[in-house]
């Protein structure tokens, strides 16, 4: 076994952030362990996205040209993945705790008999035991684990978004490029994919937001949350919900920030209604500033935010909104 | 249509934060007191997407659950719900079980039981938040997978399955016998009837052991789990809070637009 290899992400002839995050960390392990650093890129036109990935400090950019390559089938990628790493058996393979990693990680551990760990924050090469390291949290956020890997096989592995910063441009260290051919047998696809379709409505991203207005079971309603949307709007900023208002079908599922959703880390958090759980708190609690609206001044929220303000919302909110909009004048 | 529905009972994960405890030694999570464990909340709902299929469908509904004596509490409130039969996988060499080795234990015992047409497991167990389980135990019975289900159906000879991405959705189709993992944009489960209640007390839970199903040694318990927990710990998320009470809206919110203003974020 030797090198590390990231299994990256392209999206619109770019990167995405978290294929940037996982080259930082690949890189704190490539330089400790002394192994080379693998940036594998799946996909039709991935040349743009390979070029910005050379660019970040990786040794090699690999892209994959053979069956199915442009059908992000999630079994594709594994059949695919699997193949990549027989021919450069890497000891490691990082992947985002993303629709993709999540749903390939367990399967190609699986493949490939390896040691796996799902939603890390933290990977590093302990130099004293000689050991890999691995952090993540469990019980929904309420604590974190640590763990050592007890045997020397290859290992899998997703990072939680935003756990790292993503890598900067490298000037003097620019990554070979290389296009591998890969086979597989069509058979292997067990599954067929009919349709994605993606819901999310043309504001702006969670992840991409600078400031972020998120609504909570508080709100009591979907009427509630055109309050929620006013302050959006003069602030410039997404609209997030905690599970809650998903649940009761207030707002889309898709705007839900968490554990299980979107990871975000907004210059400006303002959470209105919300009670402070720690699997809604895994998805924001890097926010610069939060600021706390609840009517509850013992709402555990208070502990985890910079400013608060105790008061129902439906008289806090019109207030703030006034303020905001005399200041934009 | 048969289904089996693989279950973990956990520890209460809406306990408050405030309630959760680490051992001393910072490598166990002390159970909450007077909080009884429940079954895993995803479990929970793959045990009402069976249920919903059940209804359209016909068939018979199986629960599986590696776990000790006190885990039958969880099959039962699964037969309480509506589901048919319930089965507890038992033995000493289990305890410490991994994943791997947790998805090698529910082959076996799905291997014995053959006639399937859909597995279900939750996307996750809430203590150890991995996700793993399903997806291994599809590769090892060489089945069809689809993780993070909204919702499934059996329409002409297939599956079709609703899958939740980040921004919006997937529709896979499946041939059967297939596995799927389970999310909670499904929507809450059903409360258990007084009936259902009932009668999931009087049915009895066989107890499968090692040797009934055929595990193997080397692939189970403490000994085969591939990670050494080195320790526990709570992370540390408390800021200090400036916070604004008992002012009339106008002024707590001037004041924090200023506060704003001055840390930058506006
Ligand atoms: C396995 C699992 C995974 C989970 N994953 C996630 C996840 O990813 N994301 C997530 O968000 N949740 C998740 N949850 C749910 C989580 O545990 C909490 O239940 C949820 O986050 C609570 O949402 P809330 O704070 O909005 O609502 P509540 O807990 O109901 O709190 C409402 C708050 O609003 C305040 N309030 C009420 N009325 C007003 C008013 N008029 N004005 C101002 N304040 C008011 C109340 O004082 C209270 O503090 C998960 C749960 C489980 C079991
Ligand atoms: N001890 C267990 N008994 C039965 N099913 C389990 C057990 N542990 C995990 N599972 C199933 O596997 C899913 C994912 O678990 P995990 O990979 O541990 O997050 C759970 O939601 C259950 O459906």
């Amino acid at each position: 076994m030797k090198g590390i290899l990231i299994c990256g992400e392209p999206k619109e002839k770019k990167i995405t952030s978290v294929s940037k995050e996982l080259i930082t960390t690949g890189k704190g392990l490539s330089s400790v362990l002394d192994q080379s650093l693998d940036f594998l890129l799946i996909g039709e036109k991935c040349e743009n996205a390979a070029i910005e990935a050379a660019n970040l400090g990786v040794d090699r950019v690999l892209t994959v040209q053979g069956p199915g390559s442009s059908d992000l089938h999630p079994e594709r990628l594994v059949a695919i993945l699997a193949q990549v790493c027989k021919q450069n058996d890497p000891m490691v393979i990082l992947l985002g705790q993303t629709d993709m990693g999540r749903d390939v990680a367990p399967r190609l551990a699986a493949k490939l008999g390896a040691n796996v760990c799902m939603d890390c924050v933290d990977l590093v090469f302990d130099e004293s035991s000689k050991e890999l390291i691995l952090t993540k949290p469990v019980y929904g956020g309420n604590a974190m684990a640590q763990w050592a890997l007890k045997n020397h096989r290859q290992l899998v592995v997703t990072m939680r978004p935003r756990s790292e910063k993503p890598a900067e441009p490298d000037p003097s260290h620019k990554g070979r490029m290389e296009s591998i051919s890969i086979e597989f047998e069509e058979t292997q696809i067990r599954t067929q994919l009919m349709e994605t379709t993606c819901t999310e409505g043309k504001g702006i991203k969670l992840e991409e937001a600078k400031v972020i207005v998120a609504g909570g079971g508080g709100i009591g309603g979907s009427e509630g949350f055109g309050l929620i949307q006013e302050l959006a709007v003069v602030l410039g900023a997404a609209v997030g919900i905690t599970r809650v208002p998903s649940d009761e079908n207030w707002m889309p599922k898709s705007l839900e920030i968490g554990q299980t959703g979107h990871m975000v880390s907004p210059n400006l958090y303002i959470a209105v209604g919300i009670s402070g759980a720690p699997q809604h708190l895994s998805g924001c609690s890097h926010s610069k500033i939060i600021v706390a609206i609840n009517k509850d001044p013992e709402a555990s929220i208070f502990g985890m935010a910079d400013f608060g303000i105790v008061g129902d919302y439906r008289e806090v909110l019109p207030a703030l909104i006034e303020k905001l909009k005399a200041l934009k004048e | 249509m048969n289904i089996i529905v693989c279950i973990k009972q956990i520890q209460d994960p809406e306990i408050p934060a405030s309630k959760f405890r680490l051992g001393a030694d910072g490598k166990k999570v002390i159970p909450p007191e007077g909080i009884p464990p429940v079954i895993n909340p995803y479990d929970e709902q793959a045990v009402e997407l069976a249920l919903r299929i059940k209804e359209k469908r016909g068939g018979q509904i199986t629960i599986l659950t590696i776990g000790e004596e006190g885990a039958s509490r969880a099959v039962k409130h699964a037969l309480a719900m509506g589901a048919d039969e319930g089965i507890l996988l038992q033995d000493l060499t289990f305890e410490g079980s991994d994943s791997l080795a947790t998805a090698h234990i529910l082959t076996r015992a799905i291997q014995k039981i053959e006639e399937f047409d859909l597995i279900l497991c939750g996307r996750q167990a809430a203590d150890w938040d991995e996700g793993l389980v399903g997806s291994i135990l599809a590769e090892n019975l060489e089945l069809p997978l689809v993780t993070l289900a909204e919702s499934a159906d059996f329409i002409e000879d297939r599956w079709r399955v609703k899958r939740v991405i980040l921004d919006g959705y997937q529709i896979f189709a499946a041939p059967s016998p297939a596995v799927l993992t389970v999310s909670h944009e499904l929507g809450p489960p059903r409360l258990p009837s007084g009936w259902g209640i009932i009668t999931a007390s009087k049915k009895e839970i066989p107890v499968w052991d090692a040797k009934f199903i055929g595990t193997e040694p080397t692939q189970i318990g403490a000994d085969a789990s591939r990670k050494k927990l080195i320790k526990l710990f709570i992370p540390q998320r408390e800021r200090k809070c400036d916070k604004i009470e008992g002012e009339k809206p106008e002024d707590a919110t001037s004041r924090l637009v200023e506060k704003l203003r001055t840390a930058g974020v506006l």
